[in-house]
């Protein structure tokens, strides 16, 4: 990767952290921890490897992304906002009444989400039916699932990761991000699902495991994933949960809590001066 | 009489899958390991490219079918109504109901007429809890013809359907010259003593309790309903005023199936008394299928109580 789609990534990856924080903060609801541990792959999935056009989001030929762990949404609407599938003026009425964002993926409502999710476990064989659809129809497009890691305690999980393999649906790309962290604590102290790259190996499926921030590493999973014949990929991210905001990283407790109008601004203020930093970077 | 020629509504669920896949080249079917009592076994012979099998996992099943279908196909997934409306349904609500998908989920084995398996296989909640999710279609064809007529029509339905068949040899009541259209019932005979409204294998006992009320001087005007929901209000409330007592007849609990929507549709617009006959809000139990209908009181003999209760209390609130 070119020091200059580094820059643009990383750049990318804080303005979705910062639509993040400005929806979430408006709607004074929904889940910023898990939204911010995966901006540096939706920067890299939309805007390095996804096939897809946002004039026309319907397009039968395009790459397809299931946001699995659907509560994430913010995260998600930030990246489409980017792409240009609808004006970022949208993400501040996220969770509002006549807001076509609601609080969980709604594929009827808003421009560029595949699949509504929301409900942990089916969109991973969502992913699955579509991916299984493009085998059958001998299109070439992508799926790409991203997954909590404490979703992985959903037995539909399992119930998708063997079909996938015995499908050998090596046009799926199951992203687990591993922040350790779910509502009720760490996931040890829930009921572990540890150790995640063993049971996807034994699952069957090419493995790959990356440090969840550094987009060089997230592209070149990526690139791994798409020449990977026979059998599906799962990209276990390292994640920090809250990542880029100094007082949620690490904090179960910022998993589904808005922050009020202080800490809003002082996540706002180390936004901005990271992205900054990227942006006066070389 | 003629003949009375039997067939399960599950043989012509698969028979006809096989029937609509030669021209709907994007149908796919995807079964839960059942495919020799959903019969989808039929079409796995014939195309077995455009066959699915899940294996024993009924939620995957309806999410990846929900998956297929925002891609473009025209997808049936079969499991028994137990495990389709049961066990997958917040998987049917919010992978195939929220998205509003036309997914055609093909449930068989509904009813206390599954018999020897018992209760656990016994599912007599999938209407009600079909009914509960905003824009889905419930169909419950009462004969082979029926399920002909049902399949063809749902494939232009943009949305998601419950097909319900059943597991016994049902009696074959229509011909082929049978005009079905989904949301509408029929009116099989004429009478205005007493309403019978009856879906599935119940519309053949109905028919019986209208001769054998017939006999007795109650005229019984008895109409098939096929379709659940979306309810035909018309058909009903014409019904409640110009008979002014329902009986209606499921093969499923008296809560929340056809009854309950009859109730519902003149309890607010033409009040009128509604008996229902169903299973009592109770669990089945192992045995042959037609003795198992009589015990829990799915019979024309049953149907002919309720209906002279209900013109008992017609006439008692006349006066």
């Amino acid at each position: 990767m070119d020091a200059l789609t580094k820059k643009e990534l990383l750049i990318t990856a804080t303005k979705i952290r910062m639509a993040i924080i400005e929806g979430v903060y408006n709607a004074k609801s929904g889940h910023p921890g898990g939204s911010l541990s995966i901006a540096e792959t939706l920067a890299v999935l939309y805007f390095v490897h996804m096939r897809v056009d946002p004039a026309n989001p319907k397009w039968k030929e395009r790459d397809r992304l299931v946001l699995s762990k659907g509560h994430t949404a913010p995260a998600l609407y930030g990246a489409l906002a980017l792409k240009g599938y609808f004006p970022m003026e949208d993400i501040p009425t996220f969770r509002h009444v006549d807001s076509h964002l609601q609080g969980h993926p709604d594929m009827k409502g808003t421009p560029g989400v595949d699949m509504s999710t929301g409900s942990l476990g089916q969109g991973t064989s969502a992913a699955c039916g579509m991916a299984l659809a493009a085998k059958l129809d001998g299109s070439n497009y992508r799926v790409y699932g991203i997954l909590g890691d404490g979703e992985l305690e959903e037995g539909q999980i399992w119930e998708a990761a063997m079909f996938s393999v015995h499908k050998k649906l090596d046009n799926l790309c199951l992203i687990i991000d591993n922040n350790n962290l779910q509502i009720d604590g760490t996931l040890d102290d829930v009921n572990s699902p540890y150790p995640i790259t063993d049971k996807f190996a034994a699952f069957g499926f090419n493995v790959i495991t990356i440090d969840g921030h550094d987009v060089e590493q997230i592209d070149q999973a990526i690139t791994a994933a798409k020449k990977y014949k026979g059998k599906p990929t799962a990209i276990i991210l390292k994640c920090v949960k809250g990542k880029g905001v100094s007082f949620m990283e690490n904090q179960a407790g910022w998993h589904g809590t808005a922050p009020n109008k202080e800490q809003y601004e002082q996540a706002m203020q180390e936004l901005t001066a990271q992205l900054k930093q990227y942006e006066e970077a070389v | 009489m003629a003949e009375i020629i039997k067939k399960a509504t599950r043989d012509a669920y698969g028979e006809n899958l096989v029937a609509l896949a030669a021209e709907y080249p994007d149908l796919v079917v995807l079964d839960a390991d059942l495919s020799s009592a959903t019969k989808t076994g039929m079409f796995r012979k014939t195309f077995p490219d455009r066959f699915i099998n899940v294996g024993i996992a009924e939620q995957n099943l309806m999410s990846i079918a929900a998956g297929l279908a925002t891609s473009g196909k025209q997808v049936f997934a079969s499991t028994f109504a137990m495990f389709a409306a049961g066990r997958a349904f917040e998987q049917v609500r919010n992978s195939i109901g929220y998205p509003h998908l036309p997914v055609k989920i093909g449930a068989t084995h509904a009813g206390i007429s599954v018999g020897e398996d018992g209760a656990t296989h016994q599912c007599c909640e999938d209407i009600a809890l079909m009914r509960t999710i905003p824009g889905m279609t419930i169909i419950n064809p009462a004969d082979a013809v029926e399920v002909k007529k049902a399949m063809r029509a749902v494939m232009k339905l943009d949305g998601p359907v419950y097909l319900r068949f059943g597991r016994l040899a049902v009696p074959i009541l229509f011909d082929e010259s049978y005009d079905f259209a989904i949301g509408k019932g029929m009116q099989l005979t004429e009478g205005t003593d007493v309403a019978i409204i009856a879906t599935g294998l119940m519309v053949a006992e109905a028919l019986t309790a209208a001769e054998l009320l017939k006999n007795e001087g109650i005229k019984a005007r008895v109409i098939n309903m096929a379709t659940i929901k979306p309810l035909d209000r018309d058909i009903v409330l014409k019904a409640a005023a110009e008979t002014g007592a329902i009986v209606t007849a499921e093969e499923h609990t008296i809560i929340g199936g056809l009854g309950g929507a009859v109730a519902e549709t003149v309890g607010e617009a033409l009040p009128v008394p509604v008996m229902r006959v169903g299973v009592n809000d109770t669990f089945g139990r192992s045995g042959p299928a037609l003795e198992l209908l009589k015990i829990y009181g799915l019979s024309a003999e049953n149907i002919v109580v309720k209906a002279k209760q209900a013109v008992e209390i017609k006439k008692q609130s006349c006066r």
